[in-house]
């Protein structure tokens, strides 16, 4: 079951293509990641998918209904990558004001604010005006206002950005807590580690069009590039073959590229054949953030004005 | 729906907590009333008895001069220029012998300003001197002079000026009315740059602090927009009754106060001018308040006002919200912007001064209809008593069209500006923004 279904969306504005038929789908339950360079179209794509814009053409299926933002925007947290909140306005009051704008009862906000500012030792904060927070503690807050409301669907635009570690990993965990709840998270960022680590679906957005779909290791899978590296005891000769080609050397490894047409059981052969010391021999998947860069880098990285 | 009423909330309680608003709620009407018994307070304490020396070489003079409460007259020998301060007199009015010589000229020497009041007497007493001389040359005699020199018009007849319009009569006042009809435009002009600027601050503050994508999040754009111009509307009608009761409150203690040592202060004086004289003031003054009351339409100019306090409000706010709504960062990007919104608000003004004295003139009635100026231009008009009905249901029909439209537009402004950033937006994109669907 997915709980959000894109169908062949656009948004186009005056000079850009924004979002230029775009097509996928988010499975219940999963933590899926939207990856894309700046000014891809994550913004606007997210922004129809939370009901601020309607999309020029497309559909947008929201637990295999047709999505009405009046109605299913209670069941959708969405925290934009221009986070913000009222400077002047106290803390406990600000939280208690967007839980009930997303529908809550008054007390019931008030027994879960309570709640999460405990989880997150945030007690002394509530008569405190948002002037007097840090970036990472309204980083925090902001987290806990967007989660309030218990969302079946979570989206979180570049959530770590301006965390430490430590805040970064209690966020994370929360994450991790909310996934196996069975909330669906939706991650927008261009910071591939995290993606790495946290997600197991991605789309890569650029352009306005989507370039890649599918889950972690398919993806890497399918840019792998048959790259293995050999441990040895000591360092074997170089010799002449054509089942590979050496392409590092580090004190007690090599990397090799396997030629088309042969097996890593054959590179195995030509190093036992020689007597080689071997001690370890494992593939190097490409990491995201290679596949990204080699996407993403191979089209013009600043996107051009154009008329639609 | 209960998401604009829990914006309209929020604006409201957050603005009336705010300390500038509690002070400048309390303070102002405080100062206001402190002015203006201040001065009426001074006006009465102030008068400086004169005493002033007449140097008269013709001679017609000396028996018309007559000395009143404020100003007494001699006539001194040996008084010069030089030596007038040293004898004890204010003043030194010199008269020479042909004073209707085009070579000579009467005149007045003092040590410091007598004040334009002072003059103006000095001048009429001179001036009924002359003509005296002129009646008495004529022969007229002085008994019959004298006795209409003593008709005191005000006492002899009453004066009323009705407005007449089917089968009703107002009892009308000029002075009054238009002095009323100025007051409630500029109250209404000043509301509206203050709650007006009020409301762009607010959405500015949105855009600025990035917010405005959370909220819009969970509210429609629209909601957001009118829940926070209704929630500032709030604020004004809050802080306008306020107003209302703290200077009802204070000036009937003021007046009472200021009434009572009028009151004395003239007895005292006409225990050696005169008993008639020192009442009068008194009289006046309690006549004055009889007629403020009486000779002005308030069963139709505070309805009115109200009418008119909001529609100008909504029909200027939509469109200040909309200007927020594209200004990023920098408040001289707000000015310029702005421009096209305080124009019609500054020249509606400019009409309005016209207005309060002449009602009825062609571009007064122009401007009380029309949305743009009408909230300021009517409500100095309405005071008269003048305006024919259909005029006021036509200005107040096409008020209402006329916010509908303002906030219809400046919605579709709103909705994308809100969102867009770090672009600075011209008049041309807005237009677009008009016209394209959602």
């Amino acid at each position: 079951m997915n709980i959000l279904e894109l169908q062949n969306l656009k948004k186009y504005y005056a000079t850009q293509k924004a979002v230029d038929d775009i097509s996928l789908f988010v499975p219940e339950g999963s933590i899926f990641g939207l990856l894309g360079p700046n000014g891809a179209g994550k913004t606007t794509l997210l922004r129809m998918i939370t009901g601020i814009f309607y999309p020029d053409s497309g559909g947008i299926l929201f637990e295999g209904r047709k999505f009405d933002p009046i109605k299913d925007i209670p069941r959708i947290g969405y925290m934009p990558e221009e986070r913000g909140l009222y400077k002047k306005m106290k803390i406990g009051e600000q939280a208690l004001y967007l839980a009930m704008l997303k529908g809550m009862k008054r007390q019931e906000a008030m027994k879960r604010i309570k709640e999460w500012f405990v989880k997150f030792e945030m007690q002394s904060w509530w008569n405190k005006k948002v002037d007097d927070l840090s970036k990472g503690m309204s980083q925090k807050l902001q987290f806990v206002i967007t989660v309030l409301h218990e969302p079946r669907l979570l989206i979180l635009d570049e959530p770590f950005s301006g965390l430490d570690p430590v805040n970064s990993n209690l966020i994370k965990d929360e994450i991790y807590k909310l996934s196996q709840k069975g909330t669906t998270i939706i991650f927008s960022t261009h910071r591939m580690e995290q993606v790495e680590e946290i997600c197991e679906h991605i789309v890569l957005v650029n352009k306005g069009k989507k370039v890649l779909d599918g889950s972690v290791k398919q993806v890497k899978a399918d840019f792998k590039e048959n790259i293995f590296s050999v441990g040895f005891d000591d360092l074997p000769v170089p010799f002449d073959n054509d089942v590979f080609k050496i392409v590092g050397t580090r004190d007690h490894a090599l990397t090799v590229k396997i030629n088309d047409g042969h097996s890593p059981a054959d590179v195995l052969q030509q190093f036992l054949s020689k007597k080689s010391s071997i001690i370890s021999f494992n593939e190097i998947l490409p990491s995201l953030n290679d596949i990204f860069i080699k996407i993403v880098g191979e089209s013009s990285v600043a996107r051009k004005f154009e008329t639609v | 729906m209960d998401k604009i009423w829990l914006v309209i909330r929020r604006e409201y309680l957050t603005r009336v907590r705010n300390k500038t608003f509690i002070l400048s709620t309390i303070l102002l009407p405080l100062f206001f009333i402190g002015f203006i018994a201040a001065s009426a307070y001074f006006s009465i304490k102030s008068v400086e008895l004169q005493k002033i020396a007449v140097d008269d070489n013709n001679g017609i003079f000396k028996n018309s001069f007559q000395s009143d409460k404020v100003i007494t007259y001699e006539f001194p020998t040996g008084v010069t220029p030089d030596n007038f301060k040293d004898k004890g007199y204010s003043a030194y009015l010199y008269i020479p012998r042909h004073y209707d010589s085009p070579l000579d000229s009467i005149s007045l020497l003092s040590s410091k300003q007598l004040g334009v009041d002072a003059e103006d007497k000095i001048r009429d007493q001179i001036n009924a001197a002359i003509r005296n001389k002129a009646f008495l040359e004529n022969n007229i005699n002085k008994t019959v002079l004298d006795s209409i020199n003593q008709i005191d018009e005000e006492k002899l007849y009453k004066f009323s000026t009705v407005i007449k319009q089917g089968d009703k009569t107002q009892q009308s006042n000029s002075g009054l009315s238009s002095a009323i009809g100025y007051g409630s435009g500029i109250l209404i002009y000043m509301t509206l740059f203050i709650y007006g600027a009020a409301v762009m601050r607010g959405v500015m503050e949105e855009k600025t602090s990035r917010i405005a994508e959370v909220i819009i999040s969970s509210v429609r754009p629209f909601q957001l927009m009118a829940g926070k111009i209704i929630g500032i509307a709030a604020v004004g009608i809050t802080q306008l009754l306020i107003w209302i009761i703290l200077i009802i409150g204070l000036s009937s203690i003021a007046s009472s106060w200021i009434s009572h040592d009028m009151v004395q202060h003239a007895q005292n004086m006409s225990t050696s001018i005169g008993p008639a004289a020192g009442n009068s003031a008194a009289a006046t003054f309690i006549n004055t308040k009889n007629t403020f009351v009486q000779a002005a339409p308030w069963g139709i100019i505070i309805p009115c006002f109200l009418f008119y306090f909001i529609g100008g409000y909504l029909f200027y706010a939509s469109l200040f919200a909309a200007v927020g709504s594209v200004v990023n960062e920098d408040p001289q990007e707000a000015q310029s912007l702005m421009l096209p919104i305080t124009m019609p608000i500054i020249l509606s003004f400019v009409i309005m001064t016209t207005a309060a004295g002449k009602p009825d003139a062609p571009i007064a009635v122009w401007g009380s209809l029309i949305p743009l100026s009408s909230p300021i231009v009517m409500m100095a008009r309405i005071p008269s008593g003048s305006v024919p009905a259909w005029q006021i249901a036509v200005s107040m029909v096409s008020l209402v069209a006329g916010f509908v439209l303002t906030t219809w537009l400046a919605a579709k402004i709103y909705r994308t500006g809100i969102l867009l950033y770090g672009k600075k937006v011209t008049f041309k994109e807005m237009g677009k923004w008009l016209f394209r669907k959602s």
